[in-house]
């Protein structure tokens, strides 16, 4: 450890080396999403290590995952291990995962440790000489002040510096060319001040100013890696793997292997990883994601089956035509990314302060220089007075502006299941004046309920016993939907593979499946008890819990709602009239959404688009602001802004509140640096800064700014 | 005020001392989990004695 207090950075990068050594690349990582406390890690932990293939396993609490290491290790054992003490445990594809060492932030860090020492060591001496020290103690502690700042001072201010060149090479300005001037120029001036036993130096000023805007840089660093790393773990969720049929037999193996010409197994309820043809007789299959219809698709043997679409009958088998980047879900995908984007010319609050600020401190530094040149002809009280104005204008208040609310407002919404992908998504979600919502996927869940209430205790018994018997993502549905209550004793129960169940009740036949398996006239779902009728039970979509909340809660902060969807006008309908949504448009095609979406922008709206399937891709990418629910698809959650984590919509109206009150505060920060300036810039104007001004100044005005920001926590 | 020649190399140096302890508990990756290292604390020591102990 001796030479990291001569360089810390080249310290840094062998002890990195080390530190990755120690903690060697785990062979699987989990996502625990119901752990919460320390009796939850020693009971993972305890589990998983008793286990002889595991050699070590950790739980990181905060990002609520365990990763094990070991060899041989099989994901699926770990799984059911942790899920007979309690936990679900979904395995993470690492390939996903953000490498864990996150050497930005720890840059940062190291900077600000480095910037924090100085300015207080330099404080200690700056207090003396504000104090009284004079002649040959005060040129003695300038000069240990310079010793210590002058590395400091370099090396903790390599980030603005590095900005600032950047926007100047391109003959722009940016916040980080007054905030360089300033530490540079200060810096300067003491150094030339220091050889000439002068009164004044500003290295503590030029310190502060280094360690109050590293805050404010690690903070905006901070929120974004953390957003980032739980972005990086929805897709690190998702299956990657396929079975491969070889020899007939199904072999599991990663998505990307698939070539094409192979044989594939689609199980029940999985998603369709390659476009293909359908080899099985018969198939249902979900295909919601691309027309919004609600209703399921029945496929016949050689129709074609898309990647995305969700297995929604028994396991069937297809060839592949088409992986990778060629199916038509990734061509769709990529058109959307690479289609321009509304929100790239979207200037967030900051840089519009900046674009203000910058230029009027630069001229307001040269004037104050070229006046006291004109007024007494001493350049170099001109040049302190000139340094005093650009340091005394404090960049640090602005600087932690933004980032201070957005930090605090993000982490909150986090907790309630927002995760708000973009820094400047809040600001605007804050200006939102119409919400557009797709129906399928969004405002109701994928699974599918029934009417159930003609249905006699009898058949509601026989029905209980013949979904509990089945797997299929439609009896789940169906099983959910049906009251609890007695379950009838059935025998010989079995599956009919694409057709449904049958079993034998009070020695009839009994079956639940498909109408035409039913030999009735229905096509949906139904019932039949011995040689009686067939009874259709019709499955329609069940609105997700909250829904009715956030659309009255939208109501009341003045923002209408309106529905476009793909599926038929009465679905569309019907589910309007529960929910109360002020306007709808079905049968409406992906474009459709798009241009209907842009005419509503021209017209001078602002929309909010919520919607996950690939149909919304577009109108999430041009919309004002984007929300789309966890379960959407890939290209959904990388259009959208903000991704819900939560089934629940109650908290919906809660995003828009507090992103109006991230704004509010934002401005009103900037309204709270303005004000300092207003008071310091006469005084320093006029020649009367001191150091001890300038230090008093900044400080009080950064932590004002971050106290206000922290009421954001308090938004109802 | 000779003191002084004492005082401040110490003053420098305590701010070092303490610098190089922030670095080195970076490093180490102490702020890793910064909640699960507060759960830790409750759990007791042979709740810990998996094979993880030996590299603590």
């Amino acid at each position: 450890m001796t030479m990291a207090a001569a360089c810390p950075g080249c310290a840094a990068a062998p002890l990195a080396i080390e530190h990755a050594k120690i903690h060697a690349a785990p062979a699987l990582v989990l996502s625990l999403p119901g752990i919460h406390c320390a009796a939850c890690i020693g009971k993972v932990e305890r589990k998983l290590n008793a286990l002889p293939e595991v050699n070590d396993a950790r739980v990181n609490l905060s990002l609520k995952q365990v990763s094990v290491q070991g060899n041989d290790i099989d994901a699926d054992s770990i799984v059911a291990e942790l899920k007979s003490v309690g936990y679900d445990a979904y395995p993470l594809d690492l390939a996903y995962l953000e490498t864990r060492q996150d050497s930005v932030g720890r840059n940062l860090l190291i900077r600000l440790a480095v910037a924090g020492f100085a300015m207080m060591n330099v404080m200690l001496f700056s207090v003396a000489i504000w104090s009284g020290a004079s002649d040959t103690t005060r040129d003695l502690f300038h000069l240990i002040s310079a010793t210590i700042s002058l590395p400091a001072v370099l090396y903790c201010g390599q980030p603005f510096f590095s900005s600032a060149w950047t926007a100047l090479r391109v003959r722009g300005l940016n916040m980080d060319v007054p905030i360089s001037l300033a530490i540079l120029l200060a810096t300067a001036m003491s150094l030339y001040e220091v050889m000439n036993g002068g009164k004044h130096a500003y290295f503590d000023a030029a310190l502060s100013l280094t360690f109050f805007l590293l805050i404010g840089r690690y903070l905006d660093h901070h929120t974004r890696s953390s957003v980032r790393s739980a972005a990086k773990e929805l897709a690190a969720l998702e299956v990657h793997t396929a079975q491969r049929l070889e020899d007939g037999k199904a072999v599991k193996t990663a998505v990307s292997s698939l070539a094409v010409g192979d044989r594939v197994l689609i199980p029940s309820g999985v998603r369709v990883p390659v476009d293909g043809t359908l080899d099985s007789l018969n198939a249902l299959s979900d295909r919601s994601f691309l027309t919004g219809e609600s209703a399921a698709i029945s496929l016949t043997m050689g129709e074609i089956v898309q990647a995305g679409e969700i297995n929604l009958g028994a396991p069937f088998e297809m060839t592949a035509t088409a992986v990778g980047n060629d199916t038509t879900l990734r061509r769709v995908a990529t058109l959307v990314e690479m289609a321009e984007n509304s929100r790239n010319s979207y200037t967030n609050l900051a840089d519009r302060a900046a674009r203000i600020y910058a230029p009027a401190v630069h001229l307001l530094a040269f004037v104050a220089f070229v006046m006291w040149v004109w007024i007494d002809g001493d350049i170099r009280h001109a040049l302190n007075v000139a340094v005093a104005v650009l340091i005394i204008t404090c960049p640090c208040a602005l600087g932690l502006a933004v980032p201070a609310v957005a930090t605090a407002a993000i982490g909150r919404l986090y907790s309630m299941g927002f995760l708000v992908k973009s820094g400047t998504a809040l600001e605007r979600l804050a200006e939102v004046d119409i919400a557009i919502f797709d129906k399928t996927g969004t405002l109701t869940l994928t699974g599918r309920a029934a009417n159930l209430d003609h249905l006699s205790a009898t058949h509601t018994s026989i029905a209980r016993a013949l979904t509990q018997a089945s797997d299929h993502p439609v009896s789940r549905g169906l099983l959910a939907a049906l009251p609890s209550g007695p379950i009838a004793d059935l025998t010989d129960i079995s599956e009919s593979p694409g057709n449904g169940m049958q079993g034998i009740f009070q020695r009839q036949a009994v079956r639940l499946g498909r109408g035409p398996w039913l030999g009735a006239n229905f096509s949906s779902v139904g019932l039949r008890v011995g040689l009686e009728d067939a009874i259709a039970l019709p499955l329609h979509e069940v609105p997700r819990k909250g829904v009715k909340t956030a659309l009255d809660g939208l109501r009341a902060l003045g923002i209408p709602t309106r529905m476009l969807s793909g599926d038929t006008q009465d679905a569309v309908n019907a589910l309007a009239r529960r929910l109360g949504v002020d306007d709808v448009q079905a049968q409406i095609s992906a474009t459709g959404k798009h241009d209907y979406l842009m005419e509503l922008q021209q017209q001078g709206s602002h929309v909010l688009m919520v919607g996950d399937g690939l149909n919304d891709t577009a109108s999430l990418a041009a919309a004002h602001a984007s929300v789309a629910p966890s379960t959407a698809l890939d290209a959904s959650r990388n259009a959208a802004d903000v991704v819900l984590l939560r089934e629940n919509l109650d908290d919906f109206p809660t995003l828009i509140r507090i992103a109006r009150a991230t704004s509010r505060l934002s401005k009103q920060n900037f309204a709270i640096a303005a004000g300092y300036n207003a008071i310091a810039i006469p005084i320093a104007l006029l020649g009367y800064a001191t150091p001890l001004l300038a230090a008093i100044a900044m400080s009080a005005s950064s932590i004002t700014v971050i106290a206000n920001a922290m009421r954001v926590r308090f938004v109802k | 005020m000779n003191i002084l020649l004492i005082l401040i190399p110490v003053s420098v140096i305590l701010g070092a001392l303490g610098l190089c302890g922030f670095l080195w508990t970076l490093r180490s990756g102490q702020y890793d989990d910064a909640e699960g290292s507060a759960a830790r604390l409750l759990l007791d020591d042979e709740e810990l004695d998996g094979k993880s102990s030996q590299d603590l």
